[in-house]
């Protein structure tokens, strides 16, 4: 029982890791499609050079996820197959669609119209892929997963998005080298951090009426420590970006969305699909736990490495910029 | 269209689409490193302009085969629930760790696509190495799970029907799992080897000149496309022997063997009819079958009529697409002689490629591709109705939701859609090739 508890805490790093990395190259993709004025090319230039070497490699934590779910929780994750075929089969069109686009866009265009409506495949892709996930996490905390069309697990579709938009705004007035180019998004980031604090604020009333469990595990101890250190890192976040501290800026936005997942776990506990399935109720026979667990050293032995190479060529501010080698 | 049809003919579009391009993510890196290492190696431009054209290709069939990969993980549960609730936990772990692999691809495919200005030449290339290396390693693992779904080991049935006992390292070190991984690897380098061999060798044709840059395309397109085209028959063999050990209705159900016989016939072509239960039109090799399946010509072939009627195959699909695959796979194991002999009779080392040689290589184009599909075709209808072989059968697996026709249509859409437009780019890719 350790062992499917301790999975089932890998999955929510895992998710961590998915939101605060894929969810800035979904959010990248948002204001692809929202770009104007002017500096628009110099806009989706900046965007598709921050996520070209970085979306697949973000991406496979989805992947990762979805193995743990049906590896170590076959149950719940057959439950929520059923239950949720259409938002998932709409999240997959979404994946589909925006991954082929960007790559369309990159390699395959021939003309500036051929590029611009992959642009627009893309960028509509990516802002509604994140709502349809937020919605089908919020579907686990309401009570009745099939009810995914109702107002909490909306919310939290909304959530998602302007989280990804926020978190990509952020990124990107880190990255960017040029003055005019930073001040754009950190601008943008500001706008849409309003936002995203009000939809915060908003998601947790809805919870009291609509996923009342949920809001229950929130306003107890030790969930409400998520929710403190949230409330405490929100206005440190617009502090720093209003004082172009964009390191601290980066760091303190993914924390902050670290401790927003980390308290719907915490509060979700023990549940995996509330109220139909537990963690411990879940849990695939000991033998498969175990395997699982044990190719976990092995997987971070390979990847931490390789993924700090990754981030350390691309993602440091001294470098050269980086162009698809075409 | 009933639900089980329609979840069927999803799924069967789903791998047969992600199948071409998880085949290419799996075999170009390795051809595009061979390229890049002359390139290196002897300074010269066109093996690294080909190396880049290559991976620009890559970089594109990557992308989808990664979405489209991701589409499956979540199909198999959308559309199998029942059969994910079973055997997740069993064939998990493999998933799991194709997961790392699939990582390390991702992440070194982004350093070699985006790095050529910021890495050192040798870096470069040992992180395509990488992508290539943990490229294989994926596609070998997800076939542990597919091994699994054959010959199901490593667990028991508890009074609930869930699987007990379970041992996932038996699963995972199933014996079905080492002929099917080399079999279908081989056939991810042999298909993309024959296509880019037929590509080059139209582009040689259409430019009529000594065209250095599609030559060595040519050369390191061979390489491959030969190498896996006279490895394929022994390792298919090795498969259809487990075949005649683990399933053997499968074995009977491609080879149209109806009634269990003593030194069975090896049967070329031919339509086998379920009714009549016999194959008609086929070129019989007498104990062929025997020997092939057992290496011995008065072996014991078991029949389809050993098997209750309904758990056979469907015996056309499988015989078919199995004669496909062999005959494919022929044709371009004597393509691919034919082409070394001319190479090494030709008095020079640029002499023109003989006309009747290009045609041919032209034709082979889609064949590796053909084989590919008809192989999957073989395996995964040879075992129907199952889903896991005498365990479960696929209408106990299917989801309950009524609507699938409808995401059916939604898929259909998007993968015709990307796949017209994937073709024109590769004809495009190759038309700027032509300096």
């Amino acid at each position: 029982m350790m062992l499917a508890t301790f999975l089932a805490c890998v999955m929510l790093a895992a998710l961590v890791a998915y939101a605060v990395l894929a969810g800035a190259d979904f959010g990248a993709g948002i204001w692809d499609l929202l770009s104007r004025g002017a500096r628009r090319d110099a806009h989706r230039a900046a965007l598709a050079r921050a996520i070209g070497p970085v979306w697949e490699a973000n991406h496979v934590w989805l992947i990762f996820l979805i193995v743990l779910l049906f590896t170590c929780f076959p149950a719940a994750y057959a439950h929520a197959s059923v239950a949720l075929f259409w938002p998932l089969h709409l999240v997959l069109i979404g994946i589909v669609l925006r991954g082929a686009s960007f790559v369309f866009r990159a390699y395959a265009s021939e003309s500036a119209a051929t590029r611009a409506a992959w642009g627009h495949i893309f960028g509509a892709s990516s802002a509604v892929t994140p709502v349809l996930l937020g919605i089908c996490l919020g579907a686990l905390s309401t009570g009745d997963i099939r009810k995914w069309a109702s107002p909490f697990p909306v919310m939290t579709g909304v959530l998602a998005l302007l989280i990804s938009a926020y978190l990509a705004a952020v990124y990107l007035a880190r990255e960017s080298r040029d003055r005019l180019l930073r001040d754009d998004f950190r601008r943008r980031a500001l706008a849409i951090w309003w936002c995203a604090g009000a939809a915060s604020v908003a998601t947790l009333l809805v919870a009291r009426s609509e996923a009342p469990r949920l809001w229950a595990g929130l306003i107890t101890w030790p969930p409400l420590l998520f929710v403190i250190a949230g409330a405490l890192l929100a206005p440190l976040s617009f502090v720093t970006l209003q004082r172009s501290r964009f390191g601290a800026a980066r760091l303190l936005g993914a924390a902050q969305i670290g401790v927003l997942l980390l308290g719907w776990g915490a509060a979700q506990w023990p549940y995996l699909i509330y109220p139909d399935f537990t963690v411990v109720g879940a849990a695939a026979p000991p033998s498969t736990l175990a395997l699982t667990a044990s190719t976990l050293p092995v997987g971070v032995a390979v990847l931490v490495p390789a993924l700090w190479f990754l981030f350390a060529v691309f993602k440091s501010r001294d470098r050269g910029t980086s162009s698809p080698g075409v | 269209m009933s639900p089980l049809t329609a979840a069927r003919v999803q799924m069967e579009l789903s791998l047969g689409f992600h199948m071409i391009f998880a085949a290419i993510g799996i075999a170009m890196p390795a051809m595009m490193l061979v390229a890049e290492w002359r390139g290196i190696r002897h300074q010269d431009r066109d093996a690294l302009r080909l190396a880049r054209v290559w991976a620009k290709l890559t970089a594109v069939t990557f992308a989808i085969g990664a979405v489209s990969g991701t589409a499956l993980s979540f199909e198999l549960g959308l559309l199998w629930p029942q059969f994910m609730a079973f055997a997740g936990p069993l064939i998990g772990p493999a998933f799991a760790l194709e997961g790392y692999a699939f990582f390390v691809e991702a992440i070194f495919l982004g350093l070699y696509l985006y790095g050529w200005e910021r890495l050192s030449p040798w870096t470069h290339w040992w992180c395509g190495a990488a992508v290539a290396f943990s490229g294989v390693m994926s596609g070998v693992l997800v076939l542990a799970a597919n091994a699994w779904m054959q010959n199901p080991v490593g667990f028991q049935i508890d009074a609930n029907g869930q699987p007990a006992h379970v041992d996932a390292w038996a699963v995972l070190l199933n014996p079905a799992w080492p002929p099917m991984a080399l079999h279908s690897t081989l056939s991810t380098f042999q298909a993309v080897g024959f296509a880019a061999a037929g590509t080059y060798a139209w582009t040689l044709g259409r430019s009529n000149r000594h065209d250095r840059y599609a030559r060595e395309g040519l050369g390191i397109a061979m390489l491959f496309a030969s190498g896996t085209a006279l490895a394929q028959p022994i390792a298919g063999d090795v498969l259809a022997k487990r075949s005649y050990l683990n399933q053997p209705i499968k074995l009977a159900a491609m080879e149209g063997q109806f009634s269990t016989e003593r030194a069975a016939p090896l049967r070329i072509g031919g339509w086998p009819d379920p009714e009549r239960a016999e194959t008609r039109y086929a070129l019989e090799i007498p104990g062929g079958l025997s020997f092939l399946a057992a290496n011995d010509i008065n072996a014991e072939v078991m029949g389809l009529d050993e098997f209750p009627r309904d758990e056979w195959p469907n015996v056309v699909v499988t015989h078919v697409a199995f004669q496909i695959m062999v005959g494919t796979g022929m044709v371009m194991l004597g393509v691919a002689c034919w082409y070394w002999i001319a190479r090494w009779t030709s008095r020079r080392a640029d002499d023109a490629l003989p006309p009747l040689l290009r045609v041919a290589l032209v034709f082979c184009a889609p064949l590796g591709f053909i084989a590919l599909e008809a192989g999957w075709v073989v395996t995964e209808a040879g075992r129907q109705p199952w889903v896991i072989y005498k365990v479960m059968r696929t209408a106990d697996a299917v989801t309950p939701v009524a609507d699938v026709w409808a995401s059916l249509a939604l898929f259909t859409a998007v993968y015709t859609g990307l796949l017209v437009i994937l073709v024109s780019f590769v004809r495009r890719l190759r038309v700027s090739d032509v300096p």
